[in-house]
């Protein structure tokens, strides 16, 4: 096996792959860097991202707002030393990515343009039209460009990290292009790989977010953390799940039910505000967890419009006009037009929620390492925690910016502490394991599991027990499945026995990938009796701070479900309370 | 939801196991509303596991699910089945050598995109406590249209220059190098002209315009290398007729 010998490796370069390398190679132009992805950067689900990045840069705003908005948000799951790491830094990253060129929109002086974003207090978000992720991806990729020490691996699949007397030593890959596995041997590995959405049928996650970087960590030894908190986006396309951005609503747009009755008042976020003067941190500018969850209220009494792809409620835009709907969202209007054949124009949008964000993912400490030496993580397959049981929209884009960076800075520190060298031999053995598991699955015949049949009861099983809201019942289901799957997956087998660019083993590994994610997903959400944020039990419809101030914490176990622990969040100033989407009104 | 049977007719190559390539039929029960990427999933899911090619994000921005449909260069997330007839045709993208099935060898325009500098080379250095650079919406508008490029390669499949001259830098990359050159905030002007002022550069460009009519994102990259031409002109006449007058 060919090995690729590197300072640092990092696994994913989506934005906070990127933005790590970029801090690499930035800091010390000596280091060498393996940027390793199954995709092409720009092909990344960073690119899918609409509404905008996160920062505090005007003068009506502060620090203090965007830390009670964030730990307000997420139910108080947040780790507030981690969160008022990630405010601090979140101006200075922002300001960074305007110099490297991102096409940030502007007002007319000159300056950059925020817009409003649900539940945050002031005007906050950083956005390039609606296609923010797009701009920052791209940005981030041709930046990179110019640093010859970053060495791409392009359509490489991360198989298996390469752990040896407690560090991590590097990963083994598969390359596409021709089948062969590569041993990188990394002085520290960082895992960028993002969320794992797609464990889920209706997701607006393109088909590459399947949790390979979770798992890599997970059966490392790396504990998931919170993995139960899944994030639905209140305004998803029906039939495609393709995502309307929350700019949609910050803009003006408004939800209805069937009745053209806006429901949002009903669940706490009223009373109503003029229409097309949307008022922050209420309504339709209340948090995303509140707004999904009012959906399946309205579907249970019947408020919802009856469409062929199911229950809907309405976005309708139609009083922005079409010069703002132009200028501010004209992906939203070609992607509703392209999609639904619905101009936003010209009639309200049918929408439902849809699985967006994992709040979850490869636990972290506040400078992205993980409790594995040698690993850091960053972006949504980490969990660090700024996002706690429910992720503000526009923290994310910015959370790839400050801790793909703190996760390089992190490795540089560690290798200048003068970490213990690998030991080739070990090494060798282990990376021979990793190419024995792949050849096996090539030689193996008489499979009785398909790998798409899997799939589908997977997604079946999530969607049924572990999605909006949530019960014993179902979530024991749920658990039991996802289990159940697990161990019929020893039962593939692979129809292309080809190297070149063989994607029936790609999805084949995707699938291990996604199979032990959705289990940490439901079994932390079964043993969390409570409802908090995203997490919501109707069994058990309170929060508990005494008992689940806690994250949870889930080992990997081969063939039993995992186990779990628990780990206090951090306080620093902010003591639980309530969340207020009165808008302050009462 | 309407659902028509149609024919998939996708071309096939295993570099491994056909010496040439071949295509194979799928009949697909479609929805209406379906787009190409659709069927080709259908058969991925249930008819064979051994397709290749490549998609993520099924709104048209990731860039990857580009392919020849029906003879033309399209995203297949955003080439809808009922603008095609009950037989449709898919190939990899034409003028990129096949690594399997659908599946491209994109390593030529990578590397273009690489060469044209596709970065801020700043006037002069700003520290990130200087905050942000002033940039009127005129000035954002100047090079706006030229930053939605997803890289998808439909234009270099359109581009019968590229097809005849492999060396040519091609549309997508000579928009993004013009796409920095408009930049306020930008002065790299000077080293993307050595790069794509030359025989490799625009100056293949013939305007034939296939181009922009395939641009899936409308970014019109026939008008950018226009552009380019004009300004290196200009450049050529005040670097040879008026050598006393500033570049």
């Amino acid at each position: 096996m060919e090995i690729v010998k590197t300072d640092v490796a990092i696994i994913g370069a989506g934005g906070a792959g990127l933005r790590a390398a970029i801090a690499l190679a930035e800091t010390d132009p000596k280091l060498t860097i393996a940027l390793i992805s199954k995709v092409y950067p720009m092909r990344s689900h960073t690119c899918a991202a609409e509404g905008g990045a996160a920062g505090v840069i005007k003068p009506d705003d502060s620090m203090d707002l965007h830390f009670g908005d964030t730990v307000g948000g997420g139910d108080w799951l947040c780790d507030q030393d981690a969160v008022e790491y990630f405010i601090n830094e979140a101006p200075k990253e922002l300001i960074q990515l305007e110099h490297w060129g991102c096409p940030w929109s502007r007002e007319p002086d000159g300056s950059v343009a925020v817009r409003p974003f649900g539940g945050m207090k002031i005007k906050r978000t950083w956005f390039a039209a609606d296609k923010s992720g797009f701009h920052i991806l791209h940005t981030l990729f041709q930046t990179s460009l110019q640093f010859p020490s970053i060495r791409r691996f392009d359509e490489y699949l991360a198989t298996d990290l390469l752990v040896d007397e407690g560090r991590c030593h590097g990963l083994t890959a598969i390359e596409m292009r021709s089948g062969q596995m590569r041993r990188f041997q990394a002085k520290a590995v960082i895992i960028a790989a993002g969320g794992a959405g797609r464990i889920f049928p209706f997701t607006t996650n393109g088909a590459i977010k399947t949790g390979d970087g979770m798992a890599l960590a997970y059966r490392a030894g790396v504990p998931l953390k919170d993995m139960e908190f899944v994030q639905y986006h209140p305004t998803g396309l029906p039939n495609t799940g393709i995502l309307l951005t929350e700019g949609c609503r910050g803009e003006g747009g408004i939800l209805v039910n069937k009745h053209g009755y806006r429901y949002l008042q009903d669940y706490g976020m009223g009373p109503e505000t003029p229409v097309g003067k949307p008022v922050l941190k209420t309504m339709e500018l209340g948090p995303r967890d509140r707004l999904s969850q009012a959906f399946w209220h309205e579907q249970q009494k019947g408020n919802t419009v009856s469409t062929t792809w199911g229950d809907c409620v309405l976005l309708d835009m139609r009083h922005l006009g079409e010069k703002k709907i132009n200028e501010r969202l004209p992906f939203v209007r070609d992607l509703s037009i392209s999609y639904l054949g619905v101009d936003p124009v010209k009639d309200p949008v049918p929408i439902r929620p849809v699985v967006h964000y994992m709040m979850g993912g490869i636990h972290t400490d506040i400078n992205a390492a993980t409790p594995l030496p040698g690993l850091y993580a960053a972006g949504e397959c980490a969990c660090v925690s700024i996002n706690g049981a429910n992720r503000l929209g526009s923290n994310s884009l910015t959370e790839l910016l400050v801790f793909g960076r703190r996760a390089a800075m992190s490795a540089i520190a560690y290798i200048q502490s003068g970490a213990p060298a690998a030991k080739e031999a070990a090494l060798t053995v282990k990376a021979d394991a990793a190419q024995g598991r792949i050849r096996a699955l090539f030689q193996k015949s008489n499979g009785t599991e398909s790998i798409s049949g899997l799939r589908k009861e997977m997604t079946s099983t999530m969607e049924a027990g572990a999605g909006i809201y949530r019960t014993r019942e179902g979530l024991a289901d749920s658990c039991k499945k996802t289990g159940e799957l697990r161990g019929r997956y020893a039962g593939i087998e692979l129809h292309d026995k080809t190297n070149v660019y063989n994607t029936d083993l790609l999805a084949a590994l995707e699938l291990g990938s996604m199979l032990d994610c959705a289990e940490a997903v439901a079994v932390g959400a079964l043993a969390r009796t409570e409802s908090r944020g995203a997490h919501q039990r109707l069994d058990f419809t309170a929060r508990d701070d005494d008992k689940f101030l806690r994250h949870t914490l889930t080992y990997y176990h081969p063939k039993e479900p995992p186990r779990i622990e628990y780990l206090d969040v951090v306080i620093t100033k902010s003591k639980p309370g309530v969340r207020d989407y009165s808008g302050g009104k009462k | 939801m309407s659902e028509r049977q149609i024919q998939l007719e996708v071309l096939r190559y295993n570099p491994e196991t056909d010496s040439e390539p071949h295509f194979q039929t799928y009949s697909v029960p479609c929805l209406n509303e379906w787009v190409v990427l659709d069927a080709l999933n259908y058969v991925k899911d249930n008819l064979d596991p051994t397709v290749a090619y490549r998609w993520s994000c099924h709104m048209a921005v990731c860039g990857s699910c580009g392919m020849m449909v029906n003879g033309e260069p399209k995203l297949a997330c955003k080439a809808f089945i009922r603008e095609y007839s009950d037989n449709i045709r898919v190939e990899p993208l034409v003028h990129f050598p096949i690594e399997r099935d659908l599946v491209t060898v994109a390593d030529d325009f990578m590397e273009k995109l690489t060469r044209i500098k596709p970065f801020i080379i700043p006037k002069e250095q700003r520290p990130v406590s200087a905050g942000e650079y002033k940039q009127s919406p005129a000035e954002l508008l100047t090079y706006k249209q030229y930053t939605l490029c997803i890289n998808c390669m439909l234009c270099y499949a359109a581009c019968p220059e590229y097809g005849s001259q492999p060396e040519f830098i091609g549309p997508a990359a000579i928009t993004l190098a013009h796409r920095y050159n408009q930049d306020s905030r930008d002065g790299g002007r000077d080293q993307r002209q050595e790069v794509i002022a030359t025989h490799e550069g625009v100056w293949i460009c013939s305007f034939v315009g296939a181009c922009s009519e395939v641009c899936p994102k409308h970014v019109d990259p026939a008008s950018a290398l226009q552009q380019v031409k004009v300004a290196s002109t200009v450049d050529w006449y005040k670097e040879h007729l008026m050598p006393w007058g500033k570049k």
